[in-house]
C-alpha cells in the first residue's frame, strides 16, 4: 500500500524530538493565539514567521510549526466565544450563538470540553480526507467557476434567514448592513475605488477582523460601561466540570456532517473556515425538528460549527498543497512561508517533495491528540478566567483587541475604525439586531458579488449563464430549499416560539 | 500549567525584546503576508544577512493598505529621512503609481533602489486548448473578443489585464475596451479559471504557474521577454513571434526620498551583492524569477519609460482620466 509507506514516511520525519517538540510549542501557541480576540490564525502564524528564520528550521519543520499554530488557533478560537461571548477569530463567530448561552446556564465548562471534541473530531478527520483524497479533490476546483461559487455563496445567505434572531427582518438588515459595508474598496471589476471617500485606509476594504472584535469585543465594553456592569456578557455562572458524555456521545452525528460540509467548504478557495463553520451551524439546524431551541444553548449548535471550521482548516490545505491556491487567509499566509522555503506548491508537490507532505500530515495527525490532551483537562483553567472581575477582565480584553487589531496592519486608522464598530454594534444590540449576519455579509458578500460580476463578464451579460452547470442548478435548488423550506416547515412543525 | 503558561509567556517577552534591539533596519511590505512583496522583503533581507552584506539582520514589516499605497504614503510623509529603511516593490507599484492610484503622490518622491529579479510575463492556456501559439489566440480574440476572456491575478486596469492589451496592441488591435478580463485572486486561481475552462486564457507571471506547467495541465503560448527564460528553454517568446511585448514583473526596492546619498549607496551595494550570490539565484529557481539586474540610476529611468506606456493604455481602457 502507496499510503501506508507514505505514513511511515511522514512519522519518521514527525516522530524526531525537535519536530515533536515544535509541533507542541506551536499548538499552546496557537491555542493562545486563537483564544485572543484580534489575534486570528493568520496574522497568528504571519507574527511567528520570523521565528521559524530565527530558529533556522528547515522546509518541514517550520512548516510544522506553522500547521500546529494554525490548528491550535482553529482550536483556541472558540473559548473566548463560549465564555466571553467574543469570538477569538473569525471562524468561531458561529460558536457564540450557542457556546455563550450554555455558558450561561451554567455549562461553560461542558461547553468547553464539547467543543474540544467537536474541534478534534473535526480536524482529525479533515486530516485523514487531505491524506487520502487530496489529489482528487485538487481537481474540484476546477468545476467550480464564476457562476457555480456564486450560486454557493448565494446558499449561505438563503440560509440566514433564522440566524440567532427572533426577527426575521433584522437579520435580513443586518445582511444588507454587511454587504454595503463589503462594497467598500477597489471594484476588482473596472479598478475603480467605491464609498473610500478617497481614504487610502479603506482602498483594500474593511478587514473583517476589524469589524469582528469591533462589533463584539469593543461593544461589549460599551454596554457593560452603560450598565455600570449590570447587563454585561460577564458573569456567566461556572458550574461543576464534568466530561459530558451523554452530549458528546448525542452530537456523534452532528460532528460528522458539521465535518463533512465544513472540510468540503474548506477546500473550494475563498471564505474557507468561516463558510465551513457557517454552513454547518446553518445545516445543522434546518435537519433538527426543534430549531428553536437553537441559540439558546443547544449543544448541537456548540458541536456542528466546531466540528466545520476545524474541518474546514484542514480542507483548506487541500488546495493550498495541490494547487498553491489559498483557500484562506491563513493558508495564504502559509503559502508565502513555503515560496520563502523554496518550495513551490502544485499539482506534482505530493510527488517532488513527499517528505514535506507526509511529514505534515504525520504531524498533523499528532498534533490533534496533542491539542485534544491540552484543551480538554486545560478547561478547568480557561474557566478560571472567569472569577476574574470584569472591570479588570474587560479593560484586558479592550487592551489585546487593541494591540490585535493594531499588529494587523501598524494604522491607526484601523483602531478608530474598530471604535466605530464598536459604536455600531452598540445600536445594533439596542435595536436587537443581531452581529453576526452583518460579519457574514462583509464576509462573503464581497465574495458573493465578484463571483457574479465575473460571471457576467464571461457571458456578456447573459443571466442564464448562471444556470448552465449541473453544480451550479444542484446548489440553487439547494439555496432555494434552504430559503423557502423554513417558512414552511416551522408552521407546519410547531408554532413558532420567540424566546425573550 | 500555570506555571509553564507564566514561563512561555516571560519567553515571549524576552524574545521580543531582544528581537527589536537585533534589527538595526526595516523592510516594510507593503501587504499582508503572503505576496510578491512578502516574498521581496524576507528574501532580500534573509540574503543580505546571510551573505553578511549587513552587519545585522533586517526586520520585516507588513504594512498592508492601499494596494502599497499606504506604506508609500508612510515612507513619504513621516520616514523621509530614514536611512534605515527599504520597502518592497514591483511593476504593480510602478503601474498604481502611473495611474495616479497612490492619491496623488508621485514616483519621484521615493528613491528607486534597484530590482533583482524579475517574473516574466507569461500567457497561458490550458493543455487541451485549440491555441497552439500566442498567433492563433490573438487572431481568435481579435476575431470575436466577445467569445474569449483572460483570467488573470490583478484587478481589471492593473498589469496582468495591460498585458493582453499591450500584445493586442501590436497586431493593431485597438478597441481595447471590448477585450475581456476577470481579475480573480492570484495567479493559481486564474489558472484554475482556465483549465476548468471558464476562461480561454490565462494572463499572469511564470512563477504561479511553474507547478502547472511541470504537472501538464497547462501550455504557455509566450514569454513577454526578450530572451527565452532560463529553464523554460521550450517555451517560446512573444518577440519570437512577431509581437513585440516585454512585460516583466520586476522585484525590487525603494527607499524614502531624503535618506542620505551614503545609505543610498549602502543598500544599492547590499542588493547589488545580493544580486550577485548563489543564495538569490538558486531562489530565483525555486520561484521561477528571471534575471533582471538594474540596480542604481538606470533603474529610476526604466521605471519611468514603464510609467510612460501604462500611464496611455490605462487612459484609453478609461481606468484613468
Amino acid at each position: 500500500m502507496e499510503i501506508v509507506d507514505n505514513l511511515i514516511l511522514g512519522f519518521s520525519v514527525a516522530l524526531t524530538i525537535t519536530t515533536l517538540s515544535l509541533a507542541i510549542a506551536g499548538c499552546v501557541l496557537g491555542t493562545i493565539i486563537g483564544a485572543l480576540p484580534g489575534l486570528g490564525p493568520s496574522n497568528g502564524v504571519a507574527i511567528l514567521i520570523p521565528l521559524a528564520f530565527s530558529l533556522e528550521l528547515d522546509a518541514t519543520q517550520a512548516l510544522v510549526l506553522m500547521t500546529s499554530v494554525y490548528y491550535g488557533a482553529m482550536y483556541g478560537g472558540r473559548i473566548s466565544s463560549i465564555l466571553l461571548n467574543i469570538p477569538g477569530d473569525e471562524p468561531a463567530m458561529m460558536t457564540t450563538l450557542d457556546g455563550y448561552p450554555m455558558a450561561k446556564k451554567g455549562r461553560a465548562g461542558d461547553a468547553l470540553v464539547l467543543s474540544g471534541v467537536a474541534s478534534f473530531v473535526g480536524a482529525f478527520l479533515a486530516t485523514i480526507g487531505l491524506m487520502l483524497l487530496a489529489p482528487i479533490l485538487a481537481r474540484v476546483a476546477f468545476y467550480f467557476g464564476p457562476a457555480e461559487y456564486f450560486a454557493l455563496y448565494l446558499l449561505a445567505f438563503c440560509t440566514l434567514g433564522g440566524i440567532g434572531a427572533e426577527n426575521q427582518a433584522k437579520s435580513a438588515i443586518a445582511v444588507c448592513l454587511g454587504l454595503g459595508i463589503s462594497m467598500i474598496g477597489v471594484d476588482n471589476s473596472t479598478g475603480m475605488t467605491r464609498f473610500t471617500g478617497g481614504n487610502l485606509h479603506l482602498y483594500d476594504g474593511v478587514d473583517f477582523l476589524v469589524a469582528i472584535v469591533g462589533l463584539f469585543a469593543v461593544t461589549e465594553i460599551f454596554v457593560f460601561i452603560e450598565s455600570r456592569g449590570r447587563d454585561s456578557a460577564i458573569g456567566v455562572n461556572l458550574g461543576k466540570i464534568t466530561i459530558p458524555f451523554k452530549d458528546i456521545f448525542a452530537t456523534r452525528w452532528t460532528m460528522l456532517r458539521g465535518t463533512i460540509v465544513g472540510f468540503f467548504a474548506g477546500v473550494l478557495p475563498g471564505a474557507g473556515a468561516s463558510l465551513g463553520s457557517f454552513l454547518a451551524y446553518m445545516s445543522e439546524k434546518s435537519l433538527s425538528k426543534n430549531q428553536d431551541s437553537f441559540g439558546t444553548g443547544d449543544v448541537r449548535g456548540v458541536a456542528a460549527p466546531e466540528a466545520g471550521n476545524n474541518a474546514a482548516a484542514g480542507g483548506a490545505l487541500v488546495p493550498m498543497l495541490t494547487l498553491g491556491v489559498p483557500g484562506s487567509g491563513t493558508t495564504a499566509v502559509l503559502l508565502a512561508l513555503l515560496m520563502t522555503l523554496n518550495i513551490t506548491p502544485g499539482p506534482l508537490l505530493f510527488n517532488e517533495r513527499p517528505e514535506v507532505v507526509w511529514g505534515l500530515i504525520a504531524t498533523l495527525l499528532i498534533a490533534n491528540f496533542v491539542l485534544l490532551i491540552l484543551n480538554v483537562p486545560l478547561v478547568k483553567l480557561f474557566t478560571k478566567i472567569l472569577q476574574v472581575p470584569a472591570s479588570i477582565l474587560l479593560p484586558g480584553v479592550a487592551m489585546i483587541s487593541f494591540v490585535g487589531i493594531y499588529s494587523l496592519s501598524g494604522s491607526h486608522f484601523d483602531l478608530l475604525l474598530m471604535t466605530g464598530f464598536g459604536v455600531l454594534g452598540f445600536i445594533l444590540r439596542k435595536l436587537k439586531i443581531p452581529a453576526v449576519p452583518v460579519i457574514l455579509g462583509i464576509l462573503l458578500g464581497g465574495h458573493m458579488e465578484v463571483s457574479l460580476r465575473r460571471a457576467m463578464v464571461l457571458s456578456n451579460g447573459d443571466w442564464t449563464y448562471l444556470f448552465d452547470s449541473y453544480i451550479s442548478i444542484g446548489l440553487w435548488i439547494a439555496a432555494f430549499i434552504g430559503f423557502v423550506a423554513p417558512i414552511f416547515l416551522r408552521s407546519y412543525l410547531k408554532k413558532p416560539e420567540f424566546p425573550g | 500549567m500555570i506555571k509553564m503558561l507564566r514561563s512561555v509567556a516571560a519567553g515571549a517577552v524576552l524574545s521580543l525584546g531582544a528581537a527589536t534591539s537585533l534589527f538595526s533596519a526595516e523592510c516594510i511590505a507593503p501587504a499582508n503576508p503572503g505576496g510578491g512583496w512578502d516574498f521581496t522583503c524576507r528574501m532580500i533581507t534573509k540574503i543580505m544577512y546571510d551573505i553578511g552584506a549587513v552587519d545585522s539582520p533586517i526586520q520585516v514589516t507588513n504594512m498592508a493598505g492601499g494596494g502599497g499605497g499606504l506604506a508609500y504614503g508612510h515612507v513619504v510623509n513621516e520616514r523621509n529621512t530614514d536611512d534605515d529603511l527599504i520597502v518592497a516593490a514591483s511593476s504593480a507599484t510602478a503601474t498604481r503609481l502611473a495611474q495616479n492610484a497612490y492619491s496623488g503622490m508621485t514616483y519621484d518622491q521615493v528613491r528607486f533602489l534597484g530590482a533583482i529579479g524579475a517574473d516574466p510575463g507569461v500567457i497561458v492556456v490550458a493543455a487541451d486548448s485549440p491555441y497552439k501559439n500566442l498567433n492563433d489566440l490573438l487572431d481568435a480574440v481579435i476575431a470575436d473578443p466577445a467569445k474569449h476572456a483572460f483570467a488573470g491575478g490583478s484587478a481589471a486596469g492593473g498589469f496582468d489585464h495591460l498585458k493582453v492589451l499591450m500584445a493586442l496592441g501590436k497586431k493593431g488591435f485597438t478597441d481595447i475596451s471590448k477585450v475581456k478580463y476577470i481579475g480573480v485572486d492570484g495567479d493559481a486561481d486564474a489558472i484554475t479559471q482556465t483549465v476548468g475552462g471558464f476562461t480561454a486564457a490565462m494572463t499572469g507571471d511564470i512563477s504561479g504557474v511553474v507547478g502547472f506547467i511541470k504537472s501538464g495541465d497547462v501550455r504557455v503560448l509566450a514569454s513577454f521577454t526578450d530572451e527565452r527564460i532560463p529553464g523554460f528553454e521550450d517555451i517560446p517568446t512573444a518577440k519570437e513571434q512577431g509581437i513585440d511585448v516585454v512585460a516583466v514583473n520586476w522585484r525590487g526596492l525603494y527607499t524614502p526620498k531624503g535618506a542620505s546619498d551614503a545609505s543610498y549607496k549602502k543598500w544599492t551595494d547590499a542588493l547589488r551583492k545580493v544580486g550577485d550570490s548563489a543564495e538569490w539565484a538558486e531562489a530565483m529557481a525555486a520561484n521561477g524569477l528571471a534575471p533582471f539586474n538594474k540596480v542604481g540610476a538606470n533603474f529610476a529611468d526604466y521605471v519611468v519609460s514603464v510609467m510612460a506606456e501604462v500611464q496611455a493604455l490605462s487612459k484609453e481602457l478609461g481606468v484613468m482620466k
